[in-house]
């Protein structure tokens, strides 16, 4: 044990004296919390019930930063445009018309489809534009070139579309099929939640089947093992990789009508934040892992949404709901000391070349 | 004419000149070893003749016709099989799916199904094993992976390099017998090997590289008789 101390180096001290500070802290404040009882636990379902709505667009957005990890190990700072692009596309050319001539409200599934459709297309076509001329030349640079590319691409969309449709805040038309809300257990759940839900998992099984069981997705599993050997195989990199930024920003397209459904307004800087965050996401499950990306969004959600009443509240923090970005971000940063391959993720240097 | 002709290739990693003229030919049916010392170009000269290397002067041919317009993905639809260094199976998919893969550049479903078989009852231990991801598999399993996956291709010429590295010499006899059988059913087969006296016991002929260069060429037989040959690359005094 005496050995053991004396062979403790000052950093490796330190770590664990963070780590027990935190769980000290975070377990104090959740003890405080539940002492004073200020909420119901009605009130702690809500807060689960908006962690798993909110969670859910984190996950479709961070399967992009997974995808694109996995073939290119690079990390794509410009995937939250392809989700602002996408939606306030939608928004601005097809949904406002759409509910300014009364057609929305009477076919609200038809137009909601054609919305996501469009909003899809979008995304898909700003991801695949931005591949082919902004990395696809610089496929052999160094890999900081590609990181500081995508962050130049990132604004470049950004200004881009506040170019194209303004800088004001554009609110999302209210689609009356989905006001209201339902009940469930002793509470109530808003549609637009159930329906972000729905949609969530509905797609996260198309995706799961497109990768596992169809020809481009093996395509795109194998390219981001080997790219060599994939094209020994015949398999067209170029053309996978330009599926993997596609199937990326189908789901980013997806998320963002989600989004707008849920937040009922879009903006161009829209896509920073939840950008960064399904990074974040990405990352705390495992980046380069697709369940893993799933599995992060959802806890991120979750911590976000019942992190700053739990651990926050009984600390005295003032102001504690304007602290969830805190969370994600302090998240992030233990992550990355802590654990980080992530959840799910192997480690780097177990990994075979 | 021969079906793979290599004339006078030069391949450069930036300044490096790595291959500095080499030719070579492979006849249809024949097996062909490249031998040589770790660093002599072995491996660059099979990267530059299947594409994913371009080398800055001469051509590769095959069966007349110059591959140098075609991208290394399209090798494989003119009937160019690789066994990659170090086997590149890929390790997080399944074994199934590594043969499935192999087949990537076939569309007849019943016959890939045909051949995938016909390469589990090859390499049994493949099928007790079809489930699991590539990367847990030994190295010998690996290997027979590897060529499992080009022969799914139905090439026409197999471009394998370096089979038996790693590998205990008993598994190494095993895949020679297998080259040797795969090349009776009427694949042609290029093989590059460290282990010169395995490969040019199977081997028809035999080129020997030393230092991206071609230094000898002649049957196997003869190569193996040869007293430099002898002495640099069989351990024979």
């Amino acid at each position: 044990m005496k050995d053991r101390l004396k062979n403790l180096d000052l950093i490796t001290a330190f770590l664990w004296l963070l780590r027990a500070a935190i769980i000290l802290v975070v377990a104090w404040g959740t003890f405080k919390t539940l002492l004073s009882n200020p909420y119901t636990s009605r009130n702690w379902l809500d807060f689960i019930i908006f962690g798993i709505a909110q969670g859910s667009m984190y996950a479709l957005i961070a399967i992009g930063y997974t995808l694109v990890y996995g073939v290119l190990k690079m990390i794509n700072f410009a995937h939250g445009e392809f989700f602002m692009s996408g939606i306030f596309t939608a928004t601005s050319a097809l949904a406002i018309p759409l509910a300014a001539s009364g057609f929305m409200d009477q076919h609200p599934l038809l137009s909601l489809l054609a919305i996501g459709l469009l909003s899809m297309l979008i995304s898909v076509g700003i991801a695949l534009l931005t591949e082919r001329i902004a990395y696809r030349p610089l496929r052999h640079a160094p890999r900081l070139m590609p990181l500081i590319t995508a962050i130049g691409a990132s604004f470049f969309w950004q200004y881009y579309f506040r170019g194209l449709f303004g800088s004001q805040v554009r609110p999302f038309p209210t689609v009356a099929a989905l006001q209201g809300s339902i009940p469930f257990l002793n509470t109530t759940v808003l549609k637009t939640h159930v329906l972000v839900v729905v949609v969530t998992v509905l797609a996260l099984v198309a995706l799961n089947f497109f990768i596992t069981k169809t020809r481009a997705g093996m395509a795109i599993r194998s390219v981001s093992e080997n790219k060599d050997v994939a094209a020994l195989m015949g398999i067209n990199v170029d053309r996978a990789i330009s599926m993997t930024f596609a199937t990326g920003a189908t789901m980013a397209g997806l998320a963002g009508l989600l989004y707008a459904l849920v937040y009922g307004q879009v903006h161009f800087f829209m896509g920073f934040i939840p950008g960064i965050k399904a990074f974040t996401a990405a990352v705390l499950g495992g980046i380069g892992n697709i369940p893993g990306a799933a599995v992060g969004g959802l806890l991120l959600g979750l911590f976000e949404s019942v992190g700053p009443s739990l651990f926050l509240q009984g600390l005295g923090i003032p102001a504690f709901n304007q602290l969830k970005d805190v969370i994600a971000f302090t998240m992030l940063v233990l992550v990355l000391i802590f654990r980080p391959q992530g959840i799910m993720g192997e480690r780097l240097a177990e990994k075979k070349a | 004419m021969a079906m793979l002709e290599v004339n006078n290739i030069h391949t450069y990693y930036g300044n490096i000149h790595a291959l500095k003229g080499i030719s070579l030919e492979v006849n249809e049916g024949e097996i062909v070893t490249l031998i040589g010392a770790n660093g002599a170009g072995k491996t660059t000269t099979l990267r530059t003749i299947c594409g994913l290397l371009r080398p800055r002067e001469g051509h590769v041919k095959l069966n007349g016709e110059d591959l140098a317009k075609y991208p290394a993905h399209q090798l494989v639809y003119k009937g160019v099989a690789m066994v990659p260094e170090g086997r590149g199976v890929f390790a997080q998919l399944s074994v199934e799916e590594n043969l499935e893969l192999g087949a990537y550049s076939r569309n007849d479903k019943p016959e890939i199904a045909e051949d995938k078989e016909h390469i589990f009852s090859l390499f049994p231990r493949l099928k007790e094993r079809r489930n699991q991801v590539a990367g847990t598999l030994s190295g010998g399993e690996q290997q027979m992976l590897a060529t499992g996956r080009a022969m799914m291709a139905r090439p026409k010429l197999l471009l394998m390099d370096e089979p038996s590295m790693g590998l205990a010499p008993i598994l190494v006899e095993g895949i020679f017998d297998t080259i040797k059988n795969i090349n009776a059913q009427g694949t042609t087969v290029l093989l590059v090997e460290q282990n010169a006296l395995m490969a040019l016991s199977i081997a028809h002929r035999g080129y020997v590289l030393q230092t991206g260069e071609i230094v000898l060429s002649d049957t196997a037989k003869k190569l193996a008789n040869n007293k430099t040959v002898q002495k640099a690359y069989l351990g024979v005094d």
